[in-house]
């Protein structure tokens, strides 16, 4: 009942000082909006940064071949052949939280087209690779798993590959020997460019992996077998399965080692990850500063308006308002200043991040996050700011404040 | 008749300096429920000082006071201003309302501290505005009324709780003397309805209202005179 009324004489009072309320109200509008808008330039570096790394394959689990031992000599990373394509199918079927299995076996060779011949790296995959390594098609189309099951000699090329052997003829549809076997082109990549590493990832032919390991290679194994994540958060947990499943199937006794590693891409995605937090942290944090500076506008035009009205508090008193009542009253009005503000701000916040997308050229992200975060700070910062004021004018002597003229 | 006020031995000392400066210096004083009794005294005597004890706006240093049986002389802050809110109502020499509230609300204003639900404290304040016959005005904001017509809507509030005693600071200070001869019949006719009136004023004239006159000097009280004064006192007695 007391509490209504408190509220209302409070908004009363406010609405009584119209330009000071909205000059105060100034200082909250401007640290929420400021955090809002930093914030989702923070995460929008971060988002680019994000989608430009899995771009390169973003959850990405790596499985090679480990090294061979035999007899104390250790061969090379991929020596030792136990891993299988049926290794690869297993993971697909038996682990959760897969999106793709691409196995691949790979060699060098020389591929030949009329007189024209180029020596480039032949590699064996499936119709998943496509996904995995995010390839469009410039023409033609990628072959098939039916092109897989029956081994068809058919080959999708890198524009590098195509440059070099067709010069400016479309290669689709054309014959190209690989081995001295004869392979038709069925599809061009459109044009990666270079790697992060310098690598040209144009300069590739893709043939069906059973043609290439049966075919080409005579070999049962494959070299790797790359697995896209569903989850970022599940890669640890899809690693151990892998681990746990691979060593299942090579029969791999407890206490003896793997043949074979499973590397982890999101490393380097964590790192980046950790340094655009620290960015949007700090832009907050410089915004938030904003925000504490219209607290201490709020405080300061709280002590004006205690002293000014220091008789009205004083006739409030002599007629029975308690040291809370007066207390309350004051605290609701920079209350009340602080969440109109942050309301306000809000919505100019969110406005500010759209404008700096659509006119600065900056991916922004909004996050409900830095909203609440920013709201809840200055609804703190107006509870906190006007404890003082509020407590000043609680503690008037009555007969002190009606005397003050 | 019941016993309102008692105190005994009242002190008030503040230090000035180096110096203690006693305001009041060991005041007796009993009023009686149904009283009209005026305190007059020359600026500087205590009387003051004596009104804000009185009115629970002060503590004494020294002494106890009584009212209404309990001794509200050590009570806490907020205790004093649920005594001021329900057992007090002051009239002030310069009104002292809310200038951006409505006569209506200003004299609901005490029923808000109260803790009242709007309806009651609505119907209380337009009774107290009656009874002062200003219920016309009740939608007023005080910039809108005259000096005198300020003066009844801050009786009103003193009278909107029907407090146990009624305390007024040179209500007429800032008056003309035709609004004057308003005001002091209101305190006559409240008086003659039993209200517990204490006055504080300087003018004789004015104090001729009452029917006891206290006159203090130099922190002490150094005439108490029961004027056979008017017919009220008959209705009192």
């Amino acid at each position: 009942m007391l509490f209504t009324e408190l509220l209302k004489m409070a908004g009363l009072s406010l609405v009584a000082n119209k330009l000071r309320t909205i000059l105060t109200m100034l200082g909250i509008i401007i640290g929420v909006s400021a955090v809002i808008a930093m914030v989702s330039v923070g995460m929008g570096v971060r988002k680019n940064v994000t989608d430009s790394i899995s771009r390169l394959g973003s959850n990405l689990l790596m499985v090679m071949a480990g090294s061979a031992n035999r007899g104390g000599v250790r061969g090379g990373a991929g020596s030792i052949q136990t891993l299988t394509y049926d290794d690869a199918k297993a993971i697909k079927a038996k682990i959760k939280d897969v999106a793709y299995v691409s196995p691949t076996a790979q060699t060098s060779s020389q591929v030949v087209y009329g007189h024209e011949n180029w020596s480039t790296t032949v590699t064996g995959v499936i119709p998943e690779y496509v996904a995995i390594q995010s390839l469009t098609m410039q023409s033609g189309i990628f072959f098939s798993e039916h092109d897989v099951d029956v081994r068809n000699r058919v080959a999708v090329i890198g524009t590098t590959v195509a440059t070099n052997l067709f010069g400016s003829v479309n290669p689709v549809g054309k014959k190209i020997r690989i081995g001295n076997a004869p392979y038709t082109v069925i599809g061009l990549i459109a044009s990666k460019g270079q790697s992060s590493v310098g690598q040209d990832q144009d300069d590739v032919v893709l043939i069906p992996l059973t043609t290439a390991q049966e075919r080409l290679l005579g070999i049962t194994y494959v070299r790797s077998i790359n697995v896209q994540v569903a989850d970022a958060d599940k890669m640890d947990e899809v690693q151990a399965n892998i681990e746990k499943l691979l060593r299942q199937r090579h029969r791999i006794r407890a206490d003896a080692d793997d043949d074979f590693n499973v590397r982890n891409l999101t490393s380097l995605m964590e790192t980046m990850t950790e340094t655009t937090t620290m960015i949007t942290l700090l832009l907050g944090s410089i915004a938030g500063i904003s925000l504490v500076v219209g607290g201490i506008g709020i405080m300061n035009i709280m002590m004006v308006s205690v002293t000014e009205r220091t008789r009205e508090i004083g006739i409030r008193k002599a007629i029975g308002a308690t040291y809370n009542s007066i207390m309350i009253q004051f605290l609701i009005e920079s209350t009340m200043i602080s969440i109109l503000g942050g309301i306000v701000g809000i919505f100019l916040g969110i406005g500010l991040a759209q404008a700096i997308s659509k006119f600065g050229g900056f991916t922004t992200v909004i996050s409900s996050a830095s909203i609440v975060a920013s709201f809840g700070f200055s609804l703190l910062v107006g509870v906190f700011f006007g404890m003082l004021p509020a407590r000043k004018a609680a503690r008037l002597d009555p007969i002190d404040a009606l005397r003050y003229e | 008749m019941a016993n309102v006020v008692t105190i005994t031995g009242v002190k008030k000392l503040y230090k000035m300096g180096s110096e203690i400066v006693a305001a009041l210096n060991g005041v007796d004083l009993r009023i009686d429920e149904g009283e009209f009794v005026a305190l007059m005294g020359p600026s500087g005597s205590g009387k003051s000082t004596l009104m804000n004890i009185l009115g629970c706006l002060d503590r004494p240093t020294e002494g106890s006071y009584k009212l209404l049986g309990q001794e509200v002389s050590k009570l806490s802050d907020d205790e004093l201003a649920a005594i001021r809110n329900k057992t007090i109502g002051f009239v002030f020499q310069n009104f002292n309302l809310l200038p951006k509230l409505t006569s209506l609300e200003n004299v609901a204003l005490p029923a808000v501290y109260a803790g009242f639900k709007t309806s009651t404290r609505l119907e209380m304040a337009l009774d107290a505005l009656k009874k002062v016959s200003l219920a016309d005005r009740a939608e007023h904001l005080p910039s809108e009324l005259s000096g005198g017509q300020r003066q009844r809507v801050a009786i009103a509030r003193a009278i909107a709780m029907k407090p146990s005693i009624i305390m007024a600071d040179e209500p007429t200070g800032n008056l003309d003397t035709k609004s004057t001869k308003e005001i002091m019949q209101i305190f006559r006719d409240l008086h003659a309805g039993g209200s517990t009136i204490i006055l504080v004023t300087h003018e004789p004239d004015i104090a001729q209202a009452a029917d006891r006159q206290i006159l203090v000097r130099d922190g002490k009280i150094e005439k108490d005179i029961i004027t056979a004064h008017s017919d009220e006192k008959i209705d009192v007695v």
